[in-house]
């Protein structure tokens, strides 16, 4: 199966990156674009055909590598 | 005395701490491959600057699985003195070994110049031999060094004496302007709660020579072998 797990910033976290993008984007004359935050996404190939096994290997290596939980928190979707 | 300097793959400021250790306070020292599982009799570890697995997911995120971490974990749990320089003090945040995480410079950009750090705090191994509210000059050269903790664990670390450094002026005051990342608490560098394991981001063995432009970070140095000396610390590897 296939997750893929996606790490953003906390909300509470300042993304310097982000801020970065939105003044460019701003400067291009995307004012509508309020706010962006940058993250990660991962597609992880998983040697399982269920789901829920899926989902639970995804949520340990994102626990134990992909996301560091000081700043970031992530999502998985399994299909 | 035996300073032990932990090389990962991508590490770039190894030799210039092996140099400050051995050929300016002529002390012995070794290099310690990541892969390795002993500390060579060590006294002290310093986890040097650089681009440790090429800063790859996070800085030091990788790094901290490497072979060596465990034996580097274990010395700091028996009290040795441990200094992560830059990249060292990334892993250091990684590893869990100091609370915290960085974030990209609120400048977005990588900030290679001089910077003044004040002591804040004396009972450390690596700042011992420094004078209370001492200034130091010293480089920085990061991209990511802006530190970021959760307000409660911020008024933990003022409340345990745990900020070491932070950056400020050449006067030594704290101002936004003198903060090159944007840190929490304008907090350059930490101790954990044993006050045995430090980690900066600034650069204290490129600056050990007064031809480097300042020998302030000698200080840092000189520190943890008045330490060791004086026997505050025995942990051995």
């Amino acid at each position: 199966m296939r997750a893929r797990v996606f790490v953003t910033l906390k909300t509470s976290v300042f993304d310097p990156q982000g801020k970065t993008i939105a003044d460019a984007l701003h400067s291009l004359g995307y004012g509508g674009v309020e706010d962006v935050r940058q993250g990660k996404y991962f597609e992880l190939d998983l040697a399982t055909s269920e789901a829920a096994q899926a989902r639970a290997m995804a949520s340990e290596v994102a626990d134990k590598l992909l996301a560091n939980p000081v700043i970031e928190s992530y999502r998985i979707e399994v299909d | 005395m035996t300073f032990g300097i932990v090389v990962f793959p991508g590490s770039n400021c190894d030799h210039d701490a092996y140099h400050a250790a051995k050929h300016v306070l002529g002390q012995d020292a070794e290099f310690i491959w990541h892969k390795d599982e002993d500390l060579k009799g060590a006294d002290v570890l310093i986890l040097p600057g650089g681009f440790s697995y090429g800063d790859y997911l996070r800085t030091g995120a990788i790094a901290r699985f490497s072979p060596i971490m465990h034996a580097v974990r274990a010395f700091a749990g028996r009290g040795g003195p441990v200094l992560g320089i830059c990249n060292g003090f990334q892993i250091l945040l990684e590893a869990g070994l100091i609370p915290g995480a960085m974030l990209r410079n609120r400048s977005v950009k990588f900030q290679c110049e001089h910077v003044h750090v004040r002591v804040e705090q004396l009972d450390t191994p690596f700042t011992a031999a420094c004078r209370s509210g001492q200034v130091l000059r010293l480089p920085i050269a990061h991209g990511e060094g802006n530190y970021f903790a959760p307000p409660d664990v911020i008024a933990r670390l003022e409340t345990n004496r745990q900020i070491v450094f932070r950056y400020t002026n050449a006067e030594g005051q704290v101002t936004d302007e003198a903060n090159p990342n944007g840190s929490a608490a304008a907090i350059a560098g930490l101790c954990n709660e044993a006050r045995n394991v430090v980690g900066l981001m600034p650069h204290p063995e490129r600056a050990c020579e007064s031809a480097l432009g300042s020998a302030d970070g000698l200080r840092v140095f000189e520190s943890a072998v008045e330490s060791i000396k004086s026997g505050a610390l025995v942990a051995r590897a």
